[in-house]
C-alpha cells in the first residue's frame, strides 16, 4: 500500500499541474467544455484517492472545492475573473493540503476555512451551508431515489451461531427485463440470500408461454422464498440493493414461533408444487429447477492465501506508450555509454598506431563502430531529456504569489517549454529561475501606479522562454519594467567596498556588479528577493552547471537575464589544444575565433598585461601556460595560437594557447567526484591515447586573470 | 477457474488500488484508462465482471456502459460502477445507464468482492 501511496502523490502533483493548466486556460478565454471536465476531473480524482488515504483535511477540502467545480461545468456558475481567481486559490490550498499531507504537516486552517467558505458561496441554491462537517453533510441536500440508503453488510455475523431470534421472512420476487438487460441474475440474489440463513425457494413459472412464443428478453418468472435467518429485514432488502427498481419485492416478515404457519407455507409450497408438476403434465416444457437450498461456497475470500497464489498472475494490460524506469539505471547506462565512446576512441587511436591501412577492413570496421557508438550515445541521452515544461509550470503559482506580496499586477508569458534538457539540468534550474522571477516582479517592475505614470500599461509583462542555440539551451528572464537603476547599483557597490567609487565601469559592467556576493538593493532585507545573496548563487549554481549568465538592461524599457545551459552535462565538444606540454581540452562552445597574433597587433597595457587588436576591439591578451601555472615566463604570443573566447557578459578575451592539435567529442569526467575541485579546471577526460587532458573552465581562467590584473590596476591609479 | 475483471479508471491510484485488491482476492485483472480504452481492451479481453468510475477522459462511465449494452457479445456482462457516496443521481443515471451495480468510493476491498460475487456467476 505504500507503493500505492506515493503512485498516489506523485499523480496528485500531476492533476494538480492539469488543474491549473485548465483553470489558467479558462481564465483566458477557453470556453471548450472538455477544459472544464478536466479541471472536475482533476479534483474528483484527488478526492478519491485521498479518501482511500482517510486523509480527511484533504478530503473536505476537495469535496468543497469539487461541489464548487461541478456547479462550474453544468453552466450554474458563470466562469468570471473574480470566480476564476478564487478558484486558482483553491487550486493552490488544494496543492498545499497535498504537500502536507504528503510531509504529515499541516496547513493553516483559518485560511483553508475562509476560502472554503467562499467556494461554498459559488452554490446557486444555498449560498451557506455552514462549515463542512464532512460529506455526510451535503448527502442530506440529494434526493433519496425509492427510499434506498445502503447499509453495509456486516459479513462477522454470519456463520456465527447466536441466541439471536432467528426472524423468518416470505419473500415474493419479480424481476422486470430490465433486471436482466442490467446482467444482474436471480441465481445470483438467491445465493446471497442463502448466505443469510436458511431458505427454501419455489419457481412459479406459471406466466412462462409455449416455446416458440417465448422472448428471451422478457421475464416470465417469480419466485418465493422463505428465509429463516438471524438478520432483520433491512440485511434482506440489501441482497436486493441493485435490483430495487427492476423487480417487484416484497418481503413479509413471518411470526417466527408460529408452528402453524410454519407448516401452513409449507403447505402453501406443496399446494404450488402440485400446480406446477400439474402443469408439467400438461406441457412439454423443460424444466425449471428451483435453486438448492445450500449454495456452493463462493470460491475466494479475500486473503485466502490458496486462492492468492493462485491468481496473482498478472495480465499484460494493452499496450503502454511511456515505461517508468528507475533514474538510477538510465544513469549507469550512461555512464557506461561514455566509457564505450571512450573505449572505441582508444580502440581506434591503437589501430591506426598499429599501422592499419586507412582503406582496410580493418579500418572501414572501426568507422562503422564509431558510427554506431555515437548513434548509442545519442540515444541515451535522449532518454534523460526531458521538456522543460516541468520546471516552467511552477512559475504561473509563484508569479501570483509574488505579485500578491508586492502589490503589483504582472502577467506571465511562457514560450519553449517543449524544449528538452537534461534531467539534471532541470533538476538545478527551479532555483535561479524561481529567484530571477522573483527579482523581476519585485525590483524590476514597477507599481501600476508608476507604471501607468510611465505611459505603461498597469499590468506587468514578465517573459520566460527556453530554445535551443548553437549546441546550448538558452534560457531567457525578462521583463519589462524599469530596468536596472545604475546609479544606485553603483552607488551601493562602492558603500559595500565592492567596487572602488572612482571605478569608471562600462553600463554592462555596472549591471554585472549585481553578480557580485553580499551585493543588494534593498536598505532592509524584504521577504523575497532582497537577502544580498540573491544573483551571487544564482550565477554560481549556473555556472556548476558548465552554464553561463548575462544581463541586459534598458533603463526604463526593462532588463533580461540569459543563461546558457549546456545541452547535457555528459558529452562535450572540444577543442583540442597543448599548453606548455599539457594537453588540454577548450568547449567549443565558448570559442568565437581561432588566429595566429602578428606583432603588430599587440600591444603592452601596463605592466605586464597585454592585448591584442581584433578589428576594431582591443582584447587583453591571457596567457593560459602562466595563469594555470605551467610557467612562470609569458611566452610569446605571435608563437603562440590566439583562442578568443567569449564569456558571461559577453566579453571577449583572447587567450594565448601553444598550439591547436583538433577538435573532438570527449565524454565529461567530473574532477571533484574521482579528485576535487581545481581551479580553473571544469572537468577532466580520456584521449585516445589513453591519456587524462583536463578541460578548461575558461570563465574561471578569465575571472582569476581579472582579478589579478585589477590588483595591477588599483595600486596604478593611486599612484596616480 | 478464477475470474477475469476488466477495470477502468483514469486514476491510477485507483487503478492500483483495485488491481491490488482484486488480485489478493483471486482475480485476474485487466485495466483501462477511460472508457474509449476500454472498449479497445474489450475486443481482446473477456472479462467475468467490469467496474467502471464515472468521470473519465474520451468516454465517460455512462458513455462506456452505454456502448458496452449495446455490444451484442457483451451486453450481458455485469457492470459495476464506482460511485461517490453523495451520488444518488449518479447511480440512477448509472442504472438506468445498464449498470448492474455500484462500489462505493473509497471502497472497502471486502465490500468489493462482495459485490462482485453478487453480480458474477
Amino acid at each position: 500500500m505504500a507503493a500505492i501511496k506515493q503512485t498516489f502523490f506523485q499523480e496528485c502533483e500531476e492533476q494538480l499541474c492539469e488543474l491549473e493548466t485548465g483553470l489558467l486556460a479558462i481564465d483566458d478565454g477557453d470556453t471548450d467544455s472538455e477544459t472544464v471536465n478536466a479541471v472536475f476531473r482533476a479534483v474528483h480524482s484527488i478526492k478519491g484517492g485521498a479518501g482511500a488515504f482517510s486523509l480527511e483535511e484533504l478530503v473536505q477540502f476537495a469535496h468543497v472545492f469539487e461541489s464548487a467545480l461541478d456547479h462550474l461545468r453544468a453552466g450554474r456558475l458563470a466562469p468570471s475573473g473574480e470566480v476564476l481567481k478564487t478558484m486558482l486559490r483553491a487550486a493552490d490550498m488544494l496543492a498545499d493540503l497535498v504537500r502536507a499531507a504528503r510531509s504529515d504537516s499541516s496547513v493553516d486552517t483559518a485560511s483553508r476555512e475562509e476560502l472554503a467558505n467562499e467556494l461554498r458561496a459559488f452554490d446557486p441554491h444555498e449560498p451557506s451551508k455552514g462549515s463542512g462537517q464532512g460529506i455526510q453533510a451535503s448527502e442530506d441536500d440529494d434526493p433519496d431515489i425509492a427510499g434506498f440508503e445502503p447499509v453495509p453488510i456486516c459479513l462477522d455475523d454470519l456463520g456465527t451461531e447466536l441466541h439471536s431470534i432467528q426472524n423468518r421472512f416470505l419473500i415474493h420476487f419479480t424481476p422486470k427485463p430490465g433486471l436482466y438487460a442490467k446482467a444482474n441474475e436471480t441465481a445470483l440474489l438467491m445465493r446471497e440470500l442463502s448466505k443469510l440463513g436458511e431458505i427454501q425457494i419455489i419457481c412459479d413459472y406459471s406466466h412462462l408461454p409455449l416455446l416458440d412464443e417465448l422472448d428471451p428478453e422478457h421475464s416470465y418468472l417469480s419466485w418465493t422464498v422463505e428465509l429463516t435467518t438471524v438478520h432483520d429485514e433491512t440485511a434482506v432488502r440489501n441482497v436486493f440493493e441493485f435490483v430495487e427498481w427492476d423487480c417487484e419485492l416484497d418481503i413479509q416478515e413471518l411470526d417466527p414461533e408460529a408452528a402453524p404457519d410454519d407448516e401452513a407455507i409449507t403447505a402453501l409450497i406443496r399446494e404450488m408444487q402440485a400446480t406446477v408438476e400439474a402443469d408439467l403434465a400438461a406441457r412439454s416444457d423443460p424444466q425449471v429447477a428451483s435453486v438448492p437450498a445450500s449454495a456452493a461456497e463462493p470460491p475466494a475470500t479475500a486473503g485466502n492465501p490458496a486462492m492468492s497464489q493462485r491468481g496473482k498472475q498478472e495480465m499484460a494490460t494493452a499496450a503502454q506508450a511511456t515505461i517508468r524506469v528507475d533514474l538510477d539505471r538510465v544513469d549507469r547506462l550512461i555512464n557506461l555509454v561514455g566509457e564505450l565512446v571512450i573505449n572505441q576512441a582508444v580502440l581506434t587511436q591503437r589501430v591506426f598506431e598499429a599501422g592499419v591501412a586507412r582503406a582496410s577492413g580493418v579500418a572501414t570496421g572501426i568507422d562503422e563502430l564509431e558510427q554506431l557508438t555515437r548513434e548509442i550515445q545519442d540515444s541515451v541521452m535522449a532518454i534523460r531529456a526531458q521538456p522543460v515544461k516541468s520546471v516552467f509550470q511552477r512559475m504561473p503559482r509563484l508569479v501570483r504569489e509574488v505579485a500578491a506580496l508586492t502589490g503589483k499586477k504582472v502577467r506571465l508569458v511562457t514560450e519553449g517549454e517543449n524544449t528538452e534538457v537534461d534531467k539534471t539540468v532541470i533538476e538545478h534550474l527551479t532555483d535561479p529561475l524561481t529567484h530571477m522571477i522573483r527579482n523581476a516582479i519585485d525590483h524590476g517592475l514597477e507599481s501600476p501606479q508608476g507604471r501607468v505614470a510611465a505611459g505603461k500599461p498597469e499590468e506587468g509583462l514578465v517573459r520566460l522562454s527556453a530554445l535551443h542555440r548553437s549546441g546550448r539551451i538558452v534560457i531567457e528572464v525578462s521583463d519589462d519594467g524599469a530596468g536596472i537603476d545604475r546609479t544606485t547599483v553603483k552607488a551601493i557597490a562602492a558603500a559595500k567596498g565592492l567596487i572602488s567609487p572612482e571605478a569608471a565601469l562600462s553600463e554592462e559592467e555596472v549591471d554585472n556588479l549585481i553578480f557580485l556576493p553580499g551585493f543588494s538593493t534593498t536598505s532592509t532585507v524584504s521577504d523575497i528577493s532582497g537577502r544580498g545573496v540573491g544573483m551571487d548563487v544564482v550565477r554560481r549554481s549556473i555556472q556548476s552547471l558548465g552554464g553561463r549568465i548575462s544581463i541586459r538592461s534598458k533603463p526604463s524599457q526593462g532588463s533580461t537575464f540569459t543563461l546558457s545551459l549546456p545541452l547535457t552535462l555528459a558529452v562535450l565538444d572540444g577543442m583540442v589544444v597543448t599548453v606548455a606540454d599539457e594537453t588540454l581540452i577548450v568547449p567549443l562552445s565558448a570559442i568565437v575565433e581561432t588566429l595566429r597574433p602578428k606583432a603588430d597587433k599587440v600591444h603592452g597595457f601596463g605592466g605586464n598585461a597585454m592585448v591584442i587588436a581584433i578589428r576594431d576591439q582591443f582584447v587583453p591578451l591571457i596567457d593560459v601556460g602562466r595563469e594555470l601555472g605551467y610557467r612562470a615566463k609569458d611566452t610569446d604570443p605571435c608563437a603562440s595560437v590566439v583562442l578568443l573566447v567569449e564569456s558571461e557578459g559577453h566579453a571577449r578575451n583572447a587567450l594565448l594557447v601553444d598550439a591547436i592539435l583538433g577538435q573532438r567529442q570527449v565524454v565529461i569526467k567530473s574532477l571533484e567526484a574521482n579528485y576535487r575541485h581545481v581551479a580553473g579546471i571544469a572537468a577532466a577526460t580520456i584521449l585516445g591515447d589513453g591519456r587524462v587532458a583536463l578541460i578548461l573552465d575558461t570563465d574561471a581562467v578569465v575571472a582569476h586573470w581579472r582579478e589579478v590584473a585589477t590588483d595591477f590596476e588599483e595600486p596604478l591609479a593611486a599612484a596616480g | 477457474m478464477s475470474k477475469t475483471i476488466l477495470t477502468v479508471d483514469d486514476s491510477r491510484t485507483m487503478r492500483d488500488m483495485l488491481k491490488f485488491s482484486l488480485l489478493n482476492a483471486g482475480y485476474h485483472v485487466h485495466q483501462a484508462e477511460d472508457g474509449v480504452h476500454g472498449l479497445e481492451v474489450l475486443r481482446n479481453v473477456t472479462p467475468d465482471v467490469i467496474i467502471t468510475d464515472i468521470n473519465m477522459p474520451r468516454l465517460d462511465g455512462f458513455g462506456f456502459i452505454e456502448q458496452v449494452r449495446g455490444d451484442g457479445f457483451y451486453r450481458a456482462v455485469p457492470i459495476l460502477v464506482l460511485t461517490t457516496e453523495s451520488d444518488a443521481m449518479k447511480k440512477d443515471r448509472a442504472r438506468r445507464a445498464g449498470a448492474t451495480g455500484w462500489i462505493v468510493k473509497p471502497f472497502d476491498p471486502v465490500k468489493l468482492v462482495e459485490a462482485i460475487r453478487r453480480v458474477a456467476a
